[in-house]
């Protein structure tokens, strides 16, 4: 099991409301003629924290890249925070600018600074007066704890570094649902920490989160929900510590036993 | 499944499912591709337009092409008959009665097979070069292959090209001779001092010797009976064989960290850079008697392949150089690490890894050089494109011609141009699954 | 020998001048300058040797003499008993306006087949993509021959734009028509574009034997200050975007600064438009264009265009799909993910070789050659150099010529290189 998690979680703020943040209901997805998804049900609540893995190509980034409409789903319905995604460009303007998302490979602006960066989104997007701006991502580089990186370019960043600005970078745009993809895959082990920490310090303010990792220590943390995913579609789901201890389908067993063996 | 349900197990797994119409097949590709927004149609539309432009102008003239006919007066009558009045028709008549000179100037019809031999010869000892499946002997071929071709072009006594063979055999015996005792540099430059002087004062009195003992040899053949694409691809082949090596060694010189030799690289670099080939080649055809001891004359196709491979060099050793740059520190530092000298590091490390990068580069420098022979119809030389068909036009027959020969010589140097550039991708590709 | 001082006298050898890393470079470069100058040395004494069998001498002064032939098109002032100094003055500038038009329209032809060539549709995509290939993939020279000879060889020859009496009583049609409104006529010798002409021109004023036509001149400087202007309305509404958050809508106010001013100075200057007439044998009037020009610059645009169409393709294919994800899950609009982070980075990647592809524009204009362009090669590095018979003096000047515009482009493309390289560890 992963060592990146080595302090205790403060489950204080980490409540589940009634309130459903997203609503996924029957949803296919094809790309070309290859069924990707299949039959997705899902719903999220305000406050959960989930986590979804499964062996690569089972789907997992395409869905909740479908989230936020980088893919377009081709059956089904998804309703993030009361709005149904449709080709509506307002529709997905509203969803876009409420969800934050972190990728794998960062995708840092590398012709900008990082405080560039960071307030892209709200002056074009948030139409925030530039001041206010940067004081909201110095208020944010300030929690990642990078604040002297600002005035530096990407390229100058550890990956851990680039990494942790992405995500303040989704902060600033005040986000009520964080979407992470894989953000720790392409790091060094010394970096995975850095970055877990500062996941685990969002969850524990209260944020909606989920994420497609194979961190299972950050899993079995800070989770309340686990899905695992094959062959596009969600084959178990369950509390973290059922899900470990106990799973049911022989491909989440074989799946555990292959990421875990080792 | 319950919405409000924590756990949750699938235990028969969905089989996949054909997409909706409306998600996949033609249709869906037809609005996607074509009709997916107003802008788009409006693109499909013009496009569709254009080519119905472009094919309903030029299809006649196709469907009506003429064989068989003496001159393009002649052509014509043939297709106003066949068509009718005002009909347009192309007469290929011309690259039917003309297609020799086009490919090969006007040497002579007899020995066509010479140039044909050695134009398939090219592919065998290119293959050793190009693919790593053949045998590594075949190298060999190669090596020998530039002589070969040049006395089956060219004609002449066997014993010309031996000796000339000899000489390198000179250099090789006095680097290896000479690389035991002092370094590689001070061996090179006796073994070349050696060849040099053997060419100089020795080649012509033995093979002249030789062919008086032995007489061995085929018919000659001038320079002036050279022209077409026989002309284009002996200056293309042999400026893109010289210009390689050169270039390498210039590339080397402008990485390297002596003031002298990088600057006389940089500044050999950059002048030939920096001028038209155009220039280049009035140079070898009146500056160069200026340069060379009073009362040498030579060869006018031999003076444009030297300033053309000069040419060609330079634009090699750019690229090059980029692949060297793109090579990351750490290569260097082992193979020093390594405790390779200079030379043996080039060539054991760094050459292999930067030639590899520059591939794409030096394959499009190769088409660009192709192409950029057709300049040579400006120093007075029969090149396919504007020499040959300046005589074609000066016959009264076929006085009035253009479409015909331009589209006739545009196809081949398409053909040849276009192939490079797909094999070299070919190998792009090839070449980046190896290192991944 | 005073290589060695720098070491003790008793330990050094000879060898070491081979085997030392301390000296070995200094004998290689050593070895090399003395081969060099040898060379060199060679060379010139051959030249010597011929110029003097030739009983020439190297003389530039054949440039302030009478040329005495003369040239179709020319931006300046020129006669047949103008100067060789003059007329290489005129092919230069013929050079320089071919480069700088060409230079133009390859780019807008470029950009839009680049882009189209990424574009969804399928049919648009791939007819760009046997475009740039068969352009890519033919020599220029073929391209200027053929457009030259389409031209020239295909174009009605002026009398038939004539209509006779007897026709216009028959209602028939002249065999040929002008285009564009009766402003263009494409002959066999020539194209005629209307004339931009002033009733109040403000004159011109002759320096260095060059007239300025002072119209221009400040409409040159009344569009240069609408440009001004225009940043500052620009730099003005960044300010207040940045207090408020809210940009300022500028277009009108650009689109007024910008034109008005210009258009008011035609407009009161009486600017209108001289048109081609067929007087005689012979369109009059207007903006006479030889076809060597035309066929030029057509084939020059056709087939640099294609190579930039491919580096502008490439350059927006560098940038990763990442970045305008990140973008779009940012919120960003897609037409401000092109403005804000894919154009900036691709026109790092793009402007590089973009100005080598003008470099290479720029040499190409000398295969002018081929259709009897008289540009500095047609000029200084042909009718003189027949003339003259100084084959040394007008190669060696023509090469120095083109070797320094060559080397001014370039640098500025270090210049930009430079200046926008991106920071890394």
């Amino acid at each position: 099991m992963s060592e990146a998690i080595a302090r205790e979680v403060d489950h204080s703020h980490m409540t589940v409301s009634d309130e459903v943040a997203i609503q996924i209901s029957s949803m296919n997805k094809w790309y070309g003629t290859f069924h990707v998804l299949r039959d997705i049900n899902m719903t999220v609540q305000r406050g959960e924290r989930i986590v979804i893995c499964g062996p690569s190509g089972s789907g997992k980034s395409t869905l909740i890249r479908c989230i936020n409409r980088l893919e377009e789903h081709q059956q089904g319905q998804i309703i993030v925070d009361g709005t149904e995604l449709t080709s509506d460009l307002k529709n997905i303007d509203k969803v876009r600018s409420e969800v934050g998302m972190v990728f794998q490979h960062f995708n840092l602006f590398p012709h900008l600074t990082i405080l560039e960066n960071l307030t892209l989104a709200p002056i074009w997007v948030r139409k925030t007066p530039k001041r206010e701006a940067e004081e909201v991502a110095m208020h944010y580089l300030g929690k990642v704890k990078i604040p002297e990186q600002a005035h530096k370019f990407p390229g100058q960043l550890s990956g851990g570094q680039q990494q942790r600005v992405a995500i303040a970078r989704s902060l600033c745009m005040k986000p009520r649902i964080m979407l992470f993809d894989e953000p720790t895959s392409a790091l060094d082990p010394e970096m995975i920490k850095e970055v877990l920490d500062t996941m685990i310090e969002l969850a524990e303010e209260g944020m909606t989160m989920l994420c497609v990792t194979h961190e299972m220590g950050f899993a079995q943390a800070v989770a309340n929900r686990v899905i695992f995913m094959d062959q596009g579609q969600i084959v178990e789901q369950n509390e973290p510590r059922e899900f470990f201890n106990n799973p049911q389908s022989d491909r989440t067993k074989l799946f555990l036993s292959q990421i875990l063996g080792h | 499944m319950s919405v409000l349900a924590k756990s949750f197990v699938r235990n028969d797994m969905l089989p996949p499912v054909v997409p909706p119409s409306t998600a996949a097949g033609p249709v869906r590709w037809v609005r996607e591709n074509l009709f997916s927004g107003p802008l788009n149609t409006v693109l499909t539309i013009l496009g569709a337009l254009i080519i119905y432009w472009f094919v309903s102008a030029s299809l006649p003239w196709w469907l009506n092409s003429v064989w068989n006919a003496n001159s393009l007066g002649e052509c014509r009558d043939i297709v106003t008959a066949a068509a009718g009045e005002g009909a347009t028709g192309a007469c290929w008549a011309m690259v039917r009665e003309r297609w020799h000179q086009f490919l090969f100037g006007f040497y002579p019809q007899d020995l066509y097979w010479r140039p044909t031999l050695a134009f398939a010869l090219l592919f065998v000892a290119l293959a050793p070069i190009l693919f790593s499946g053949v045998p590594r002997k075949a190298i060999w071929f190669s090596i020998l292959y530039p002589l070969l071709a040049f006395w089956l072009l060219w004609g002449g006594s066997i014993w010309t090209p031996i000796v000339v063979l000899v000489g390198f055999v000179v250099l090789g015996a006095v680097y290896s001779a000479a690389s035991t005792r002092v370094g590689v540099p001070v061996a090179a430059g006796a073994g070349v001092l050696a060849a040099v002087l053997f060419w100089l004062f020795l080649d012509a009195p033995l093979a002249d010797a030789l062919q008086r003992a032995i007489p061995l040899s085929i018919r000659q053949v001038t320079s002036d009976q050279f022209g077409g694409f026989l002309l284009a691809i002996t200056i293309g082949v042999t400026a893109i064989a010289f210009s390689l090596p050169i270039g390498i060694l210039l590339a080397l010189g402008r990485q390297s960290d002596m003031v002298i030799v990088k600057s006389l690289s940089v500044g050999f670099i950059e002048f030939i850079r920096g001028v038209p080939l155009i220039t280049l080649l009035f140079t070898a055809s009146l500056l160069l008697q200026y340069f060379l001891p009073p009362n040498t004359s030579f060869d006018l196709i031999l003076r444009v392949i030297i300033l053309v491979t000069f040419f060609a060099a330079a634009y090699i050793a750019e690229v090059i150089r980029g692949g060297l740059a793109a090579l990351p520190r750490g290569q260097y530092e082992a193979a020093d690490a390594l405790g390779l000298d200079y030379w043996q590091a080039q060539r054991q490390i760094i050459l292999p890894q930067a030639l590899k990068i520059a591939i794409p580069g030096i394959v499009s420098t190769f088409i660009g050089l192709f192409k950029d022979t057709t300049l040579v119809s400006f120093v007075g030389l029969a090149d396919p494109l504007r020499g040959i068909t300046i005589i074609v036009r000066a016959d009264i027959n076929w006085k009035g011609i253009y479409w015909e020969p331009y589209i006739f010589v545009g196809a081949i140097f398409f053909l040849f141009c276009f192939g490079m550039s797909r094999y070299s991708m070919y190998l792009e590709g090839k070449l980046k699954t190896d290192h991944r | 020998m005073a290589l060695a001082s720098d070491t003790p006298k008793g330990s050094f050898r000879l060898s070491m001048l081979i085997y030392d890393t301390r000296f070995r470079s200094i004998t290689i470069q050593v070895v090399v300058l003395v081969l060099f100058l040898l060379a060199l040395s060679w060379l010139l004494n051959n030249t010597v040797e011929n110029l003097a069998a030739k009983g020439r001498t190297f003389d530039y002064g054949f440039l302030w003499q009478r040329a005495g032939y003369d040239i179709g098109q020319q931006l300046i002032p020129y006669t047949n008993d103008s100067s060789h100094g003059r007329a290489l003055v005129v092919g230069l500038l013929n050079t320089l306006v071919l480069a700088f038009f060409g230079c133009i329209f390859a780019t807008v032809v470029g950009v839009v087949v680049g882009v189209l060539r990424l574009s969804q549709n399928w049919l648009i995509g791939r007819l760009m993509t046997v475009y740039v290939e068969v352009f890519r993939n033919i020599p220029l020279l073929l391209w200027i021959l053929l457009s030259y000879v389409i031209f020239s060889e295909t174009m009605p020859s002026p009398r038939d734009f004539r209509v006779t009496d007897e026709m216009a009583a028959a209602g028939e049609e002249p065999l040929a028509q002008m285009m564009l409104f009766d402003s263009v006529a494409i002959t066999n010798r020539g194209v005629d574009l209307p004339a931009p002409l002033l009733t109040r021109p403000l004159g011109t004023v002759e320096i260095l034997g060059v007239p300025f036509n002072l119209s221009a001149v400040v409409f040159l400087l009344i569009v240069g200050a609408g440009l001004y202007v225009n940043s500052k309305i620009l730099g003005r509404a960044r300010k207040v975007q940045e207090q408020t958050g809210v940009r300022p809508k500028t277009l009108w106010q650009s689109l007024v600064v910008l034109f008005l001013p210009a258009l008011a100075f035609l407009v009161a200057s009486g600017f209108h438009l001289e048109y081609p007439e067929l007087k005689g044998f012979n369109f009059v009037g207007g903006i006479p264009v030889a076809h060597s020009f035309t066929a030029l610059l057509i084939a020059l645009t056709l087939y640099t265009a294609a190579f930039i169409a491919e580096i502008v393709r490439a350059g927006i294919l560098a940038i990763s799909h990442g970045q305008s994800e990140a973008a779009f899950a940012l919120g960003l609009r897609p037409n401000r993910t092109m403005n804000l982070i894919v154009l900036p980075q691709a026109l790092r990647v793009i402007i590089p070789p973009l100005i080598s592809q003008y470099l290479n524009l720029t040499k190409n204009t000398s295969l002018g050659i081929a259709v009897s362009y008289l540009d500095l090669r047609g000029t200084l590095g042909g009718i003189t150099l027949n003339q003259t018979g100084r084959e040394l003096e007008c190669m060696l000047l023509m090469m120095l010529i083109y070797l320094t515009i060559s080397l001014i482009i370039s640098s500025a493309m270090n210049f930009y290189n430079g200046s926008v390289k991106l920071k890394e560890r």
